[in-house]
């Protein structure tokens, strides 16, 4: 069988559990799957089958990071992704009193156009892609791109300041996202009317 | 494997993102897709990057960026749209026209006070839809 030969030559060179063309036909196939669950995620009338739709589009696509040997990037998007993205989408659906059946008016009116626009989107990159790419080839042989020792040497080596300043970025949105959400904020200046609420109005205005 | 699948994986689900944005009404819908359309940027980044053999792994790192920057927006939008559907009652981004131009521009301004008056942000909700629905209407 060439299954096993195959396995030991990819093993001797520090690869996966695949043959090549394993590799190929899983990742379309995969790559079926979540296209087709992301067209579901934007075409099912029921918005809370949206977000669950959504999760196997994206763990589709972290599945095909870790056939593209990108394994840190996978779990980043399976903790990321599926783990927090989508809940606080789930939490937004639900604090929005989102109906829980079909919702018939889930589609604006101009979804025609919009199909047509990304019909022709679709259209447009795809040509200009294969018409590109069409002799080019991934080679996924030979020491993994993507494991967490060498993301983490480029990151820590080469990336530290666009990853602090990232950080800064993620601590001001969630800020930001605390600040637009509190409640307290208007109540507290109806309250209390006078010189108070106008200093507390003024410093939400400043927060913004 | 061939460069092509990821690249024409991505582009298709770019325009799965770009359908959802363009069609979906519910403002969260609106940001599922937009999370479908980075992600398709991510598998380019990181197919692409794969492909170079990047010494730097640029690829990696600004797909790791990405994905911490569409945290960021997400917690932002969410923020966004939560209080607009506290002012508003609705998530509907077709209903939010108080910016509109037009032959009902008068009819609009005659009775979305709703924003200038921060005294009615946070009580009255049952008033909003109701006028927004009968000016839509």
């Amino acid at each position: 069988m060439t299954g096993t030969a195959d396995v030991t030559a990819l093993a001797a060179n520090a690869h996966g559990f695949l043959s090549p063309a394993g590799v190929e036909i899983l990742f379309l196939l995969v790559g079926i799957v979540t296209l087709g669950a992301a067209v579901v995620t934007v075409t099912t009338k029921q918005l809370v089958h949206a977000a669950l739709w959504l999760v196997a589009a994206l763990g589709g696509l972290a599945v095909e990071y870790l056939l593209l040997t990108a394994e840190f990037i996978a779990w980043v998007q399976v903790l990321i992704y599926v783990g927090s993205v989508v809940v606080l989408l789930l939490f937004g659906l639900m604090l929005t009193k989102a109906p829980i059946g079909r919702s018939p008016d889930a589609d604006s009116g101009n979804r025609w156009a919009a199909l047509a626009v990304a019909v022709a989107a679709a259209a447009a990159l795809v040509w200009v892609v294969v018409d590109a790419f069409r002799a080019t080839w991934i080679d996924l042989d030979g020491a993994v791109q993507g494991s967490t020792k060498v993301s983490g040497e480029s990151l820590f080596r080469y990336w530290v300041l666009p990853f602090e300043a990232l950080s800064v970025l993620l601590l001001a949105a969630l800020v930001g996202a605390i600040v637009l959400s509190r409640r307290d904020i208007d109540g507290g200046t109806k309250k209390q009317p006078g010189t108070t609420g106008k200093a507390g109005k003024a410093d939400k205005g400043g927060k913004h | 494997m061939h460069l092509v699948y990821p690249a024409v994986l991505a582009a298709l689900l770019f325009s799965v993102g770009l359908y959802g944005v363009l069609a979906r009404r519910n403002a969260i819908l609106v940001l599922m897709s937009v999370e479908l359309m980075l992600n398709a940027v991510n598998l380019n980044l990181v197919a692409f990057d794969v492909w170079l053999r990047d010494t730097l792994h640029a690829g990696q790192a600004l797909t790791l960026f990405t994905i911490a920057i569409a945290a960021a927006e997400i917690g932002i939008g969410l923020a966004i749209v939560l209080l607009v559907y506290r002012n508003r009652g609705t998530a509907d981004v077709d209903r939010l026209r108080d910016l509109n131009e037009g032959e009902d521009a008068e009819r609009y301004a005659a009775d979305t006070d709703i924003p200038v008056d921060p005294a009615r942000a946070d009580g009255d909700r049952p008033n909003g839809p109701d006028k927004k629905a009968e000016a839509v209407a």
